[in-house]
């Protein structure tokens, strides 16, 4: 293509806490209309609003995570539109002195293609701290506000415009929300609107320094429905650039089921916000020594547990990757590893049966009652010969369903591996006696008989002999 | 009876009360009874439900029968400016917009009047979303002056003023947010205090310009404002700019203990505001003689330049229609008040309805902030005024390292006449001594100072504080109420 | 601050302020608006270089509250003020577009 693509995003994050922003309403989805309200987040005559600081911690906690520096001084600001999902028709938000500023986000991974792409930095311009704004549900003949979902904590993430493909885009925010997730920021669950997504986007001829005309797309409902505006803007800009036609600065929204964007307002009827300090609240003031204990309090970063993993652990990149992909499965094998000498083999435990028992299961790892030390136990067991690697995924269900310790239910069920030679010897013994074809094959050569006689000595022995002592067994009994 | 509870202060209603002289029942009907005898000819009052406020009466009775009593003030009656939500009560703001519009929350500071057993007495009239000096700018009556029923009680607390001077209540809750609570006690002759601002919660009082508002008492001697300072006052959670003030004894107490001069006191004057262009010639006069008034009662009086008069009332104008034009802006008919039934879409809805049901002087603000906030003249005017006011913030820092308060008029002129002042800027004059105190937050307290030759109209001597400095000024005013020449102002009606 | 006189626009203004003016009015408020502005104008003579902008009459700093959530308001009691209702659950606005004018 003859031209560039310049893209930046403006996320907006939901915060997960346990109240609104600037009122005690409980921050929560999904209840009756307008049952989550209050005088402050309906905007009643007289009400005040006192801000949440768990929820300022958490937006300087996310600041932080995505390399932000964070002011010392910030303060909020009212931001005036007329719309009825705005309460107040002011929304308390910040302008010229944000939480956080200038930071950037290491992006890799793979686009919606599937198309890997180059590991690139991403600059966050800033992230500002504000509230949410009501829901309007929409009928035939009008529209019905619900104000549960005004003033939910909302963090606005602003990227430098970094971004020079659909592919990074969707990248960009595939890692932005694996931030906010392990941060505990924010739960990004975009069909409950935790987390939203506007893109700029603008074309210029290749080499160029001037950017172009810049168009704004809105109501992306998920990371693919930005991969796709993203797609067919470019396709639009292009053509229209390639047959001479101006483009005017404006905002567009995403028909998804039409794939295509639409018009929504032009520059003319821009808004003329009218910012100016919030009189009700107060300048939020840190120290040096406040943004340092801000800094011990960072969850480490998934790809920093990563490498971590890699080193500490010494298992694959694969396994970091499926325990990190979740923090609280990480945090499940880091507890097992310390009770383990064997933390890989820890790891492919969890990812090739615990994490497969959790699925089918339907809970998720926090709620499962196979501890991380009683799993740690087990994989003990298995390395110390107690039980066989079989027996384990007996031991392990039943620990899924019990609950119970991996020697306590070892014991109940004799499933103690038997490593006593001689009593190995009798069963190898009948084996060979019961299957005298069988042994005649592997005399005459056919050395792969012996898996089947290893598979009889384990089924008499109800899979407790030992299979290594089997092994060695039968070669010197069958010559 | 009559002459037994009208005009008599609320500490002189406590002892009756404790004394069993009269009930809270009596009281209420004495006001009711002086109410229905000159409320026709003042209009102070906008709403006054007499069956609730009985029934709430006859509790307080059976309380204090029972030794229950919740302060030596329960029972006393207090009238309520249309800008508090009092849960179950209409708050208009005296305007149209808001109209219906039930309160379903306690403002903090009826919450505290409540717990102390007052009863909130009625709704007084006021301008229109408290953007006045007049109470002209009422949606629903004018209010008169019970010194001069021709004549303005001044604004925007001017229902609340008109109300107490006329005998019809001992005391009201107003607000001031340049001068609403001085300036119509000034006009009614009878003391208006203006806390620091953070002072008092301004919680569920409907907002104006939030970094100016502040409740304040309207009473009928100094007395009275310390002991509805020391009830309203303190940190409240729900107004995050409330501040601490700590203190060993209530402002009543200090007042009960102010003696009879002010040896050692530092005041404060400006001789300049004497060359000032509109200031009257009573105005002159009583500013000079309260001024010799406070040299005789020992207190060392020291002249001092204050050079930001004139400029305050442009930064004020600026700040305050800026906040307010968002403050205003929730009042749209979407989910409470009033909303026009002829619209086709969302915008005319809004249009419409703010245009129709708000009064001019409020959508003159309206659209004065608007347009200071708006693209390309922030800079200019809504910075520019912000910084005016840090200049005049810190010249009050330094004249308070000078003297302990300082003394000015509270008005340029006495009370004019309904429908006199017609330009808005004439208007916003009237408030010159009284706009920089909230710009600067600090205390101010009207007290009655005397009455004008020609007309027989009360003037006002404004003593201002520093920041939290309420002890000092309740205490000039004090002393100063104690000796002037006019012990009672008590209008003829 | 520049000196040349600055001319409201009454009408964008009032678009932004969501207030219907009456026509009849217009120059009337145009003139007084223009009267307030040019007085206001006077602050233009002090020199307000460095000076650091004041927003709050008492300086105070981090006042906000814990994060514990209560519930103190019924739904019927946020609606009763209303002066349309939807299904009796939710405000009744004429409609809007999905996606406009969220921020």
């Amino acid at each position: 293509m003859k031209y560039d693509v310049v893209i930046g995003l403006e996320v907006h994050v939901q915060i997960k806490t346990e109240s609104k922003m600037f009122c005690s309403c409980p921050n929560r989805y999904g209840e009756e209309p307008n049952t989550l309200t209050c005088p402050v987040c309906m905007g009643y005559p007289g009400a005040m609003p006192v801000p949440n600081r768990k929820a300022i911690e958490k937006a300087v906690i996310a600041g932080l995570m995505c390399g932000c520096s964070i002011s010392e001084y910030s303060k909020f600001d009212r931001k005036s539109y007329f719309y009825p999902d705005m309460a107040k028709n002011y929304q308390i938000s910040q302008y010229d002195l944000p939480f956080c500023l200038e930071g950037n986000i290491k992006v890799e991974g793979k686009g919606f293609s599937g198309k890997k792409i180059q590991i690139k930095n991403i600059g966050i311009t800033r992230i500002h701290l504000e509230e949410d704004a009501a829901k309007s549900n929409h009928y035939a003949a009008c529209s019905g506000v619900d104000y549960n979902k005004a003033g939910i904590p909302l963090l606005e993430i602003v990227s430098e415009p970094d971004i020079a493909s659909a592919d990074e885009a969707y990248a960009y925010l595939t890692n932005l929300k694996e931030i906010m997730q392990y941060g505990n920021i924010s739960s990004c669950d975009m069909e409950k609107g935790q987390m939203r997504c506007d893109v700029n986007i603008s074309l210029k001829p290749k080499g160029r320094k001037e950017f172009g005309t810049k168009i704004e797309l809105k109501n992306m409902n998920s990371f693919r429905a930005v991969h796709r505006a993203v797609e067919y803007e470019i396709d639009r800009q292009a053509e229209a650039l390639d047959e001479g036609v101006t483009l005017r600065q404006e905002t567009r929204g995403w028909n998804d089921e039409r794939g295509e964007t639409y018009l929504m307002r032009s520059k003319e009827s821009a808004h003329d916000y009218r910012y100016f300090p919030e009189p009700d609240l107060m300048p939020v003031v840190f120290t040096k020594n406040d943004i340092d204990n801000f800094k011990a309090d960072i969850p480490e970063l998934p790809k920093a547990k990563r490498e971590r993993f890699i080193s500490q652990f010494n298992v694959t990149e694969y396994d970091a990757k499926v325990l990190t992909a979740e923090k609280a499965v990480a945090d499940y094998f880091e507890k097992g590893a310390e009770h383990t000498k064997s933390p890989k083999l820890l790891a492919n435990w969890m990812i090739t049966d615990l994490l497969k028992e959790i699925s089918d299961s339907g809970l998720n790892i926090n709620e499962i009652r196979v501890t991380p030390e009683n799993l740690a136990e087990m994989i003990e067991m298995i390395n110390k010969k107690t039980i066989s690697g079989k027996i384990g995924k007996t031991v392990l269900s039943e620990m899924f369903k019990t609950g119970n310790k991996p020697s306590v239910i070892v014991k109940e069920k004799g499933l103690i591996q038997d490593t006593d030679e001689s009593s190995i010897e009798k069963y190898v013994d009948k084996a060979i006696e019961d299957n005298p074809s069988q042994a005649e094959q592997y005399r005459s050569g056919k050395k792969n008989v012996l898996q089947y006689f290893v598979g009889q000595v384990m089924k008499q022995s109800r899979g407790k002999a030992n299979p290594q002592i089997a092994i060695k067994l039968l070669k010197e009994k069958l010559g | 009876m009559s002459s037994n509870i009208t005009y008599k202060s609320l500490t002189q209603l406590a002892d009756l009360l404790e004394n069993k002289e009269t009930t809270s029942e009596e009281i209420c009907s004495e006001y009711f009874d002086r109410i229905e005898k000159v409320e026709p000819q003042i209009n102070a009052f906008i709403k006054l439900d007499t069956e609730d406020i009985t029934k709430k009466a006859e509790e307080s009775d059976s309380r204090r029968k029972a030794g229950r009593q919740l302060s030596r003030y329960d029972g006393i009656p207090i009238s309520i400016k249309d800008i508090y939500n009092v849960k179950g009560q209409s708050c208009n703001c005296a305007s149209k917009i808001l109209a219906p519009y039930t309160a379903i929350y306690d403002a903090t500071v009826i919450k505290k009047i409540k717990e102390k057993g007052f009863i909130p007495f009625g709704r007084n009239n006021m301008d229109e979303f408290a953007m006045g000096s007049s109470c002209e700018n009422s949606s629903y009556q004018t209010t008169s002056n019970p010194w001069d029923l021709r004549r303005v009680p001044g604004g925007s607390s001017g229902g609340s003023a008109a109300a107490v001077s006329a005998g019809e209540v001992p005391a009201s809750l107003g607000t001031d947010t340049g001068g609403s609570v001085r300036q119509p006690a000034a006009f009614c002759g009878i003391v208006g205090l203006k806390p620091s601002y953070g002072k008092v919660s301004r919680y569920g009082i409907v907002a104006f310009a939030s970094s100016l508002d502040q409740a304040g008492p309207l009473s009928r001697n100094v007395l009275d404002s310390a002991v509805l300072l020391d009830t309203i006052s303190g940190l409240d959670k729900m107004d995050t700019t409330t501040v601490r003030d700590k203190r060993d004894d209530s402002h009543e107490s200090i007042v009960r203990k102010s003696n009879e001069n002010l040896d050692g006191f530092k005041i404060g004057v400006c001789h300049k505001y004497l060359e000032m262009d509109g200031l009257s010639e009573s105005i002159k006069e009583n500013y000079m003689y309260s001024i010799e008034q406070m040299r005789e009662l020992g207190a060392e009086i020291i002249d001092i330049s204050f050079p930001y008069t004139k400029y305050a009332i442009a930064a004020y104008y600026i700040i305050a229609t800026a906040e307010a034009s968002a403050n205003l802006a929730r009042f749209d008919g979407i989910r409470y008040g009033s909303r026009i039934k002829d619209y086709k879409d969302l915008n005319e809805l809004y249009l419409k309805t703010r245009g129709r049901k708000l009064g001019d002087e409020v959508k003159r603000r309206i659209l004065l902030g608007t347009f200071v906030l708006s693209s390309g003249y922030y800079d200019a005017y809504y910075l520019r005024a912000q910084k005016v006011r840090t200049l005049i913030s810190d010249s009050f820092r330094e004249t308070f390292q000078k003297c302990d308060v300082f003394l000015s008029p509270t008005t340029p002129t006495p009370a004019f006449k309904i429908g006199e002042v017609s330009s808005p800027v004439e208007m916003y004059m009237a408030d010159v001594f009284t706009n920089f105190v909230n710009l600067a937050g600090i205390c101010g307290i009207n007290i009655p100072s005397g009455l004008t030759k020609d007309d027989n109209l009360p003037v006002g001597l404004q003593i201002l504080g520093p920041h939290l400095g309420e002890d000092k000024i309740l205490k000039a005013a004090k002393v100063f109420e104690d000796n002037r020449e006019i012990k009672e102002f008590i209008p003829d009606l | 601050m520049n000196k040349q006189k600055k001319t409201i626009d009454v009408d964008y203004i009032a678009g932004l302020a969501k207030l219907e003016i009456d026509e009849s009015k217009k120059s009337r408020f145009q003139e007084e608006m223009q009267n307030i502005v040019d007085y206001v104008d006077l602050l233009s003579e002090l020199n307000v270089e460095n000076i650091i902008p004041t927003a709050h009459a008492a300086q105070m700093k981090n006042v906000w509250r814990e994060d514990v959530s209560e519930n103190d308001f019924s739904r019927e009691v946020m609606l009763k003020n209303a002066p349309e209702l939807f299904d009796e659950g939710t405000i009744k606005v004429p409609q809007v577009l999905p996606g406009e004018g969220t921020a």
